[in-house]
């Protein structure tokens, strides 16, 4: 333990960075200084990852100050071997994100990088925040910058977009502010999370508790039926906005069940299991189908996020070690590989101003780089074995099987229809007679790109081929949340 | 009464009195015909309000009871004028640009100011159904007038006759409960009706009435469903400074009477006020969600957000307790900053010829003004209920009230609501920073009015990151006796 309070460090340098931003003078500059700060965040969350023991389930690099002395709240923050890697996660697509919109942002250039950095500060503050309030505080604050990112810079419908983005995560949110304060009376008025996971409820308050927190992840995550708010979200979305949706915002209702719903609810967690279950698999099978009939990439790329998703809430809910591990890897890798195909789609439409894919062809022999890379990450975001979402896939299947076969089943269907819809989609934009020429209009990934895309490789493969290092991270701290479900009533 | 107890009642009344005294010598001065006299007039105002606030700090502390159990300086009527005096400062500094905008230079809008603003804080101060009868007379009678200051417009004519006649009723209705609980028990002491009333044992069919008539009466004034209907028109007709103080000022006074006498004094009469208030709260955040929702006109939207608001204030009042005042309080007090900023935004678009009503004519502010729309996406995101700003915490304390008396379906119910509401703030932020310019802004900015901008953006933000300095504040204030 350090006697500098990272986490508080990890989280509010962005802020100073968008605090900096107004006062520069050109467009240029400003992107510089976001980058600047967006990679020293980087840099204290790698040192954060390497200082993290892994032997012990406990909250490390624990930060208490009082905030409300009479309600119980706290600024609390803590980390254990599931958080590290989200915050480790937020902020390497942070950096990420600023060069994504170097060229594609040309309007308010500072606004866009302060919403942006404000916005990667309150997802920082999810992940690290050990009090309930404060949790809730960051969770939906979230929704300014998100709202602004997708409202301002978006698409032709942007406007639209950016309301039901508000308006469904609004509504899933206010409800989780009524369960928790359902639980803050239940549980001795403490808005601490540690001292809530002790906490004994009756079977009742479960059950309500959990619908009303379902509905909050639920929308976040997003499961079918409401879902309906991401694809629009993120075709409007500018590229960094999708990245950072589909990279870090869903994984916060996964994240959220793995640290309210699971721990503090546990027998209502296993009472709704099934049905939970079932969604999942109808979001797997359904937003395969979906993916199958698109002609725009994003949303190809959105509705695959849909079926991806379905897996990881899929491992959660099999309450197994072999399914949890897997849905936490599955939502790292989700983040790396559908972050880049967002960010490769972003490209391409940067240079060609369409992201419809009838209007693309042969772009291996045009940009061969380009072709590679999307090679690289359509086969990762498939499961191909070597690429990262295959072991947390496998992990995930072998975890549902061993809980309920027939679920296991139908979600393998999932499996296979993500690579008829992938390979399909790389088919057509990759392959096949070139449409468009080599020149001013199309070029190949230049330096900036590839430092973008490039640490995305390096994690494709590294968790491909050897996710040992992944899993023991999160390994202890898992085995303390299965032993927080199944001690309920075992 | 002795000497001794009338000096005593003269000190504990001392704020009051600066404050009636400096209007009737403002009435005075401004007679003087001067250029520049607004800021002038201002200035004294404002002068007069600084030593009232000293005056109410000075006294703040110990319980000093006045004028033979009339009056009372409390923790509870010194929160309550911090209150109106803040709103009061801050309704003076956004008003002399945009009086010389409408022409409407008279020195008597600032008198009749410092006449509604004696009237508040006689209501916090009251504990005598009488003495509260009469603060919120003179409170009344001033804002009437304020409200048709514009004498050339229809509007503001037709917003103060409405004001007048409605307002009129809803103290006859209410000045007949008051004469009803006389007839019952002989008093109308607030601290001697509760007594008087439990002696009665069962409850009186007459004692229903009473209520009844009271919370008409008193439902009115901070324009609940189904008395909400004067709050469009009149805030819609009445010059726009005037607006920003009825929805801030008189309606926590009128919060203050209704937390004296419902939780405390009628404690009795619980069983038929509490459901009768859930239902009128209920349908009053209800009605002012959805109806704002239409709106295309700010002033009317924001005069039905402030009925929403209020509802959910109410609901405070439902929830009952020391948190469940002390959250009524907090609300108010949030409320005053954060409807003083959004009303500070609406009274500089006024300018020449520009109404700036309609709110489309904020399309593209943030173009051209980022500071400010900055500051309205504060103000708006806080009515909205979204945390960082002050409104989160305001609504968030409410509803931890509601939970913890068990009333869980109330505050889903109140959520769902809020969520509705969050739609037609955020269509303003939609405008301001999505839309391209329609024409150029000119806007009214004075120092004055950017000050007030400042200090209202500063208590958002502030009480939102660090409410619990506020929080506690509130709590302390509540009167003794509730549980």
């Amino acid at each position: 333990m350090t006697e500098i309070p990272i986490l508080s460090l990890i989280i509010f340098l962005p802020v100073i960075g968008a605090a900096v931003l107004p006062f520069l003078r050109s467009d240029d500059r400003v992107r510089w200084v976001a980058l600047a700060f967006a990679v020293a965040d980087f840099l204290l969350a790698t040192r954060l990852l390497l200082d993290f023991d892994t032997a012990t389930y406990a909250m490390q690099f624990r930060e208490t100050v009082s905030w409300v002395p009479s309600l119980g709240i706290s600024y609390a923050l803590g980390v254990d071997g599931i958080s590290v890697l989200f915050v480790f996660l937020t902020t390497l697509l942070g950096w990420i994100c600023v060069l994504a919109s170097w060229r594609s942002i040309t309007r308010r250039v500072a606004q866009f990088m302060i919403s942006l950095l404000v916005m990667q500060a309150l997802m920082l503050g999810v992940f690290c925040a050990l009090d309930l309030f404060l949790f809730y505080f960051f969770w939906e604050a979230m929704l300014i910058p998100m709202y602004l990112i997708i409202g301002v810079w978006g698409g032709d419908n942007r406007v639209y977009a950016a309301f039901k983005f508000f308006l469904y995560t609004l509504v899933g949110s206010v409800l989780f502010l009524v369960g928790i304060l359902v639980l803050y009376f239940q549980g001795g008025e403490t808005f601490d999370i540690l001292a809530l996971m002790e906490g004994d409820y009756s079977f009742v308050v479960q059950v309500w508790v959990f619908l009303a927190f379902l509905v909050a992840f639920a929308v976040k995550v997003p499961m079918v039926p409401v879902h309906t708010w991401l694809p629009d979200a993120h075709v409007e979305a500018p590229t960094a906005g999708s990245i950072i949706l589909a990279g870090v915002l869903l994984k916060m209702g996964a994240y959220g069940f793995l640290r309210f719903s699971l721990p503090m609810l546990p027998e209502a967690s296993a009472y709704f299991a099934l049905p939970v279950l079932a969604l999942s698999v109808v979001a797997i099978i359904y937003g395969g189908f979906l993916a199958l009939a698109q002609d725009d990439l994003k949303k190809l790329v959105a509705y695959s996020s849909i079926s991806h998703m379905g897996f990881v809430t899929l491992g959660l809910f099999a309450l197994n070690p072999r399914g949890l591990e897997g849905s936490i890897l599955q939502m790292f890798n989700h983040g790396i590989s559908t972050g880049a195909l967002f960010l490769f789609v972003g490209l391409i439409y940067e240079r060609t101003h369409t992201r419809r894919i009838r209007d693309y062809g042969g772009l291996m022999k045009v940009a061969p780089v380009y072709g590679v890379l999307l090679a690289v990450f359509t086969l990762s975001s498939l499961a191909v074995p070597g690429t990262n979402a295959f072991v947390g896939e496998l992990l995930i299947l072998t975890g549902t099987f061993s809980t309920n076969m027939t679920v296991g089943a139908f979600a393998v269907v999932g499996a296979v229809l993500s690579a008829a819809y992938l390979l399909g989609m790389f088919r057509k934009v990759a392959l096949g007679p070139a449409v468009h020429e080599k020149g001013e209009a199309m070029w190949d990934m230049d330096g900036r790109e590839l430092i973008a895309a490039l640490p995305l490789v390096v994690f494709v493969f590294w968790v491909g081929f050897y996710p040992q290092p992944f899993l023991d991270v999160m390994h202890v701290s898992v085995e303390h949340l299965l032993d927080q479900v199944h001690g309920a009533y075992r | 009464m002795n000497t001794d107890m009338i000096v005593a009642s003269i000190v504990a009344s001392l704020p009051e009195i600066i404050v009636i005294s400096g209007a009737c010598l403002l009435l005075l001065v401004s007679l003087i015909p001067a250029r520049g006299r607004m800021v002038l007039f201002a200035g004294i105002s404002l002068a007069v309000v600084a030593a009232a606030a000293v005056a109410t700090y000075v006294l703040a502390g110990p319980v000093r009871p006045a004028y033979g159990g009339m009056f009372v300086v409390d923790g509870f009527a010194v929160f309550f004028k911090a209150v109106v005096l803040m709103v009061t400062a801050l309704v003076i500094l956004i008003s002399p640009k945009y009086l010389e905008e409408e022409g409407i230079e008279r020195g008597e809008y600032f008198v009749l100011l410092l006449f509604a603003l004696a009237g508040m804080m006689i209501m916090a101060s009251a504990i005598n159904l009488v003495s509260i009868y009469l603060g919120l007379e003179l409170m009344a009678l001033s804002v009437y007038v304020l409200a048709g200051f514009m004498r050339h417009d229809s509007r503001s004519n037709e917003a103060a006759l409405k004001y007048v006649i409605l307002g009129a009723v809803s103290s006859a209705i209410f000045l007949y409960g008051v004469s009803l609980i006389y007839g019952l028990t002989g008093t109308t002491q607030l601290g001697e009706l509760a007594a008087a009333l439990n002696r009665g044992g069962h409850l009186d069919p007459m004692l229903v009435l009473t209520t009844v008539f009271l919370v008409t009466g008193l439902v009115f004034k901070v324009g609940a469903v189904p008395l909400h209907m004067w709050v469009p028109d009149v805030y819609e007709g009445a010059p726009t400074t005037i607006t920003t103080f009825m929805s801030a000022g008189p309606k926590a006074a009128a919060f203050a009477i209704i937390l004296r006498i419902f939780p405390d004094a009628l404690t009795v009469a619980a069983d038929i006020w509490v459901p009768v208030v859930t239902v009128i709260a209920v349908l009053t955040l209800a009605l002012g969600s959805f109806v704002a929702l239409v709106q295309t006109n700010i002033k009317r939207m924001l005069a039905y957000s402030s009925i929403a608001h209020a509802g959910f204030a109410l609901l405070g009042l439902v929830a009952g307790g020391h948190d469940g005042i002390a959250g009524v309080m907090l609300y108010l007090l949030i409320y005053a900053f954060m409807n003083l900023g959004i009303f500070g935004a609406v009274v500089m678009m006024r300018k020449g010829d520009f109404s700036g009503e309609n709110i489309e004519d904020y399309a593209g502010l943030a173009k051209s003004h980022p500071g400010l729309a900055l500051l309205m996406l504060i103000f708006l995101f806080s009515l909205a209920g979204i945390p960082p700003t002050a409104g989160f915490f305001a609504k968030f304390y409410i509803l931890a009230a509601l939970v913890a008396q068990g009333f869980v379906a109330l505050a889903v119910i109140a959520v769902l609501l809020s969520a509705v509401a969050a739609y037609f703030y955020l269509r303003i932020v939609m405008l301001m920073y999505m839309k391209e310019p329609a024409r150029s802004f000119d806007l009214a900015l004075t120092p004055s009015l950017r000050l007030a901008l400042a200090v209202t953006g500063l208590g958002t933000v502030g009480i939102g990151l660090l409410p619990a300095w506020f929080l506690d504040m509130a709590r302390g204030a509540v009167f003794p006796g509730i549980g």
